[in-house]
């Protein structure tokens, strides 16, 4: 049988305050365990939430970004639960009036198309502490730094089809909230994760199955995994004629194999109620204004500028334009290296590959945009070639040196373009390989011609101890050819 | 010196009769000598009492003194003490002392008074006789010399105790649906639960968060206007906390009641109210007639849904406010606990007294999936109701008076095996706390030999205007001065 399937996301993005959304704790990510959590994050008796401002300024900035209603009245809620981690016994949230009401985001699919995935709504809440279940000999520590971190808890409708949409649309907010500047989007720190929702119905059914919700995924590959895994789950139970039960599932990347949670019967009744220590927030227009006035360029805005402004394609200009700080990199080159094609293709090949292998972010970068800039000039300039333009990208990388024209200098990469130079070394090469000259000018085919003053080149490189300019040669050499 | 109210021993601090230092000793051997009869204080804490003394005597010489400077106190044992245990009456907090003041004691302290320990109260402020206390039962000062140990009321009832049995001139208090004003009106003092959000919460234990507020017990409404002075006001620390400009208290107290419109709500002098109560609280409303002010029926035809109501949402906010007490991080843990699960529900269990159980399980059981609508929905439904007749009643008149409780205190274990009729002790309190209104407890006579008190209730905000008129009534009448002895 042939299926769709049918998924939607629940995202939890943590807010970058400096402080925590009801105490004044800091929220920087890495301390000592329990050394950023003062008596409100502790849940000491007596203690009290006080609102911070700017996760709620945060939240409407990710509403006006993403096309959505602002709640006018926020209301706070406390979903009760035990957990060592969980200091209050209860997570302080919203529940039937959010910040964010309805909106959407569209996302760019592999083929070209669009498609446009609506959230059901966006919601502020409070993190739990962390349970540490290793190095206490069979204890449990309770590391409460992150407990009070702001969240946004993003719900989308289950407007998703397939494990690339997924991806796609978590790409896509990843970069909205790094662009907006409200979430560092470091996954490896829990900045961003995932909870995934996927049932399956016969293909073109309007009635949706049975769904289930695998919980807490933090990187694109685990969710892309963990799809396709729960997908190929549900299909195995589906067409052996058995039901999908309405569970939460756990999904470990490293061995990908997934284990139920609990299934709904066991869950928990979480007996929400308005929390009584926090009056209704009411969000009023010159809050909103004051938000939109802050919003930056979104992803989208960039990409068509990228496009405009520097002559990129479509693909392009979408790599350079989704991350926020790739992209400020990729303006800064261009600012000091003139050559945007140029520039894009430096970042998105030798510096992304660079990254990649050493497990960096572009923050993490050890060359500026101004330093690669300073190099794009010169392979523009024709001052080194591009064998050379590795080599000191890659002192540049390893700080041998800071200065793009003195490595050139140190190293001696300088490209020769001295064409009476150039020129008597060619003659002395064509002198030295007078049957290659004669078969080149008995040749007709233009491809073949092509390919045998290939041959020359590398003589010519050899004689020029690799710094003749390669361009230069070849003008000179189809000049003596041809002429 | 003990008989002396706060504004009589700050007159004495200040003519240098008597050092703050001198006072506090005395006060802690009353204490020392006379407590055991009442059991009025979980914690005497007289070292720091002794240091903090020293410290206003140097701030007095230093010229810095405020009228609370020296003048002794104490603290109901909810309020959150930096370096003194507080318990609040609870096992599940016998061995917790706070790094931080809570913002009330953090007011007394920079005042300068002189906090001399913690008083006894029912366990988490969840009880009307003070009998829930781990600490062991308080016996009210009155009835004693006829050998009958009643109870002081509740939830603070070791404050009024104390006050009562002039252990300590001032104490404060909370009320969350009468604990403040009923053991006020059984032990024959003066006690005003204010505005909600007039007096911040911060540090203040949290019984039912939206109906808690934290006020002044003392022997007279002028004693009470100087513990206003320093509790009121707005505390970035409580969102709840209303940011509004506080009056001086003592400035109003000497205003003419000529003129005032007085309301009796007619529900609040039905025959649940026995026929002596009535006579002696409208004999006092009679005085009030005598200073000037007119009388006239009014109706708040929703208070018989107050009791109900409450304990629906008083209960289930206690339910989440209590979930925190889970032996993880501070107070009570059950010894070897076998795994997680064991470690809550042992904790929990011996941690926990009955009542606080019973109203867990209310809370919780009103909170669930397939009753929240019924419960917890419907009772902020009558709240709003509620809200609106008082708010409809001050269309009409300027202060409603009433009884504070149906009958004088009763003995020791009369009640607490019966919970439904121990809640109805607060019948004529507990619509006040849902609808944020102030409500002062005023003596005003004696039925066999007990006090009875007089409930005046105000408008949003006028606490002023409540201690002017119990002020005049005590300028008219003495009950306020009567000793127990």
């Amino acid at each position: 049988m042939q299926w769709d399937i049918v998924i939607g996301l629940e995202i939890h993005v943590q807010l970058a305050t400096r402080t925590k959304i009801f105490s004044g704790s800091s929220t920087a990510y890495g301390a000592e365990p329990n050394t950023q959590a003062n008596a409100v994050d502790l849940a000491m008796p007596g203690m009290l939430p006080v609102p911070n401002e700017n996760a709620f300024r945060y939240a409407v900035m990710f509403g006006l970004a993403t096309n959505a209603e602002i709640g006018r009245r926020s209301v706070f809620e406390r979903k009760n639960y035990f957990y060592p981690d969980l200091p209050k016994g209860y997570q302080t949230t919203q529940l039937a009036e959010p910040i964010v009401g309805p909106g959407y985001v569209d996302i760019d699919l592999a083929d070209g198309s669009s498609k446009r995935v609506r959230i059901h709504h966006a919601h502020l809440e409070e993190d739990a502490g962390k349970s540490l279940h290793e190095d206490y000999h069979g204890m449990t520590g309770i590391d409460l730094n992150r407990a009070g971190t702001p969240l946004i808890e993003v719900v989308t409708e289950p407007d998703m089809n397939s494990a690339e949409e997924a991806v796609a649309f978590a790409k896509k907010l990843h970069s909205l909230v790094t662009s907006l500047g409200i979430c560092d989007g470091d996954m490896s720190q829990g900045s961003m994760r995932f909870d995934v929702n996927i049932s399956l119905k016969p293909k073109g059914s309007g009635e949706l199955g049975t769904r289930t919700e695998t919980k807490n995924l933090n990187s694109f590959r685990f969710m892309e995994q963990a799809i396709a895994h729960e997908v190929e789950r549900q299909m195995d139970i589906l067409e052996d004629g058995g039901e999908i039960v309405q569970e939460t599932r756990l999904y470990n990347g490293d061995r990908d194999e997934s284990r139920s949670m609990r299934t709904k019967e066991e869950a928990n009744d979480y007996r929400y109620f308005p929390c009584p220590d926090l009056l209704p927030v009411e969000i009023d227009d010159a809050f909103i204004e004051d938000a939109r006035a802050r919003l930056p360029e979104l992803p989208d805005e960039r990409k068509a500028r990228f496009r405009d402004q520097y002559s990129l394609n479509d693909y392009d200009a979408g790599v350079l334009s989704g991350d926020a700080r790739l992209a400020a990199f990729f303006e800064e080159t261009v600012q000091h290296g003139k050559d945007a094609k140029l520039a894009a293709n430096w970042i998105q090949g030798e510096f992304s590959a660079r990254l990649n292998a050493e497990e960096k972010t572009v923050a993490d970068s050890p060359i500026s945009g101004a330093q690669l800039g300073a190099l794009v000039v010169r392979i523009a300039d024709n001052t080194v070639s591009s064998a050379g333009a590795k080599k000191v990208f890659e002192a540049l990388w390893i700080g041998e040196n800071t200065d793009v024209d003195a490595i050139i200098e140190e190293k001696g990469l300088k490209q020769v373009s001295d064409t009476g130079a150039l020129e008597a070394m060619v003659d002395e090469v064509l002198s030295s390989m007078p049957e290659q000259v004669e078969q080149y000018k008995n040749e007709d085919n233009p491809k073949k011609r092509k390919k045998m003053l290939g041959g020359f080149m590398g003589p010519l490189m050899k004689a020029s101890k690799g710094q003749g300019n390669p361009k230069l040669f070849n003008e000179i050499l189809l000049k003596k050819l041809e002429g | 010196m003990h008989n002396k109210s706060v504004a009589e021993l700050s007159r004495e601090l200040e003519s240098g009769k008597v050092s703050s230092v001198e006072l506090t000793q005395q006060f802690l051997d009353r204490i020392k000598r006379e407590d055991g009869k009442f059991n009025s204080f979980i914690t005497v804490s007289d070292q720091q009492a002794l240091a903090e003394a020293k410290a206003a005597d140097e701030m007095r010489a230093a010229g810095k003194a405020t009228p609370w400077t020296g003048v002794p106190f104490a603290h109901k044992d909810i309020f959150c003490t930096n370096g003194i245990r507080t318990s609040c009456g609870s096992k599940m907090l016998d061995n917790f002392v706070p790094p931080y003041d809570s913002t009330v004691a953090a007011s007394f302290r920079a005042a300068g008074a002189v906090c001399l320990g913690k008083t006894n109260m029912d366990e988490f402020a969840m009880g009307s006789s003070n009998e829930s206390s781990f600490y062991g039962p308080v016996t009210n000062p009155w009835g004693l010399a006829s050998g009958d140990k009643r109870v002081p009321g509740g939830s603070s009832g070791g404050s009024a105790a104390a006050v009562a049995a002039r252990l300590v001139p001032a104490a404060t208090g909370t009320d969350t649906g009468g604990s403040i004003r009923q053991p006020a009106a059984l032990c024959g003092i003066t006690g005003l639960k204010p505005t909600y959000g007039r007096v911040s919460r911060y540090g203040m234990i949290a019984f039912a968060s939206s109906l808690d507020q934290g006020g002044p017990m003392a022997r007279t409404a002028e004693d009470a206007a100087l513990m206003m002075n320093v509790m009121a006001g707005h505390d970035p620390k409580d969102s709840t906390c209303i940011d509004r400009a506080v009056p001086d208290y003592t400035a109003t107290l000497n205003e003419p009641l000529k003129g005032l419109k007085i309301g009796l709500p007619k529900e609040y002098f039905s025959d649940q109210l026995s026929p002596a109560m009535e006579e002696q609280v409208r004999n006092a409303i009679g005085e009030y007639e005598k200073l000037g002010a007119t009388v006239k029926e009014v109706s708040l035809p929703n208070a018989k849904l107050a009791i109900a109501a409450y304990y629906v949402i008083a209960p289930a906010e206690a339910s989440a406010n209590l979930s925190r007490f889970d032996g993880v991080r501070y107070g009570y843990r059950c010894e070897d606990p076998k795994d997680l699960l064991d470690m809550y529900t042992r904790t929990r269990a011996e941690g926990f007294g009955n009542e606080v159980k019973r109203r867990i399980l209310v809370g919780t059981y009103a909170l669930s999936a397939g009753y929240f609508d019924a419960y917890y929905l419907k009772a902020q439904k009558v709240r709003r109701l509620i809200q609106q007749d008082f708010i409809n009643a001050f269309q009409e008149v300027d202060v409603l008076m009433s009884p504070v409780t149906p009958s004088p205190a009763f003995r020791q274990g009369e009640k607490n095996t019966d919970p439904v009729s121990m809640y109805l002790e607060d019948v004529f309190t507990i619509a006040i706390n849902l609808a944020g209104i102030p409500a002062m407890s005023v003596p005003a006579g004696f039925v066999d030999g007990l006090p009875v008190g007089l409930q005046i209730i105000g408008d949003y905000f006028s606490e002023a205007r409540l201690l002017n008129a119990a002020h005049q009534f005590q300028q008219v009448t003495d009950w306020h001065q009567r000793d127990p002895k």
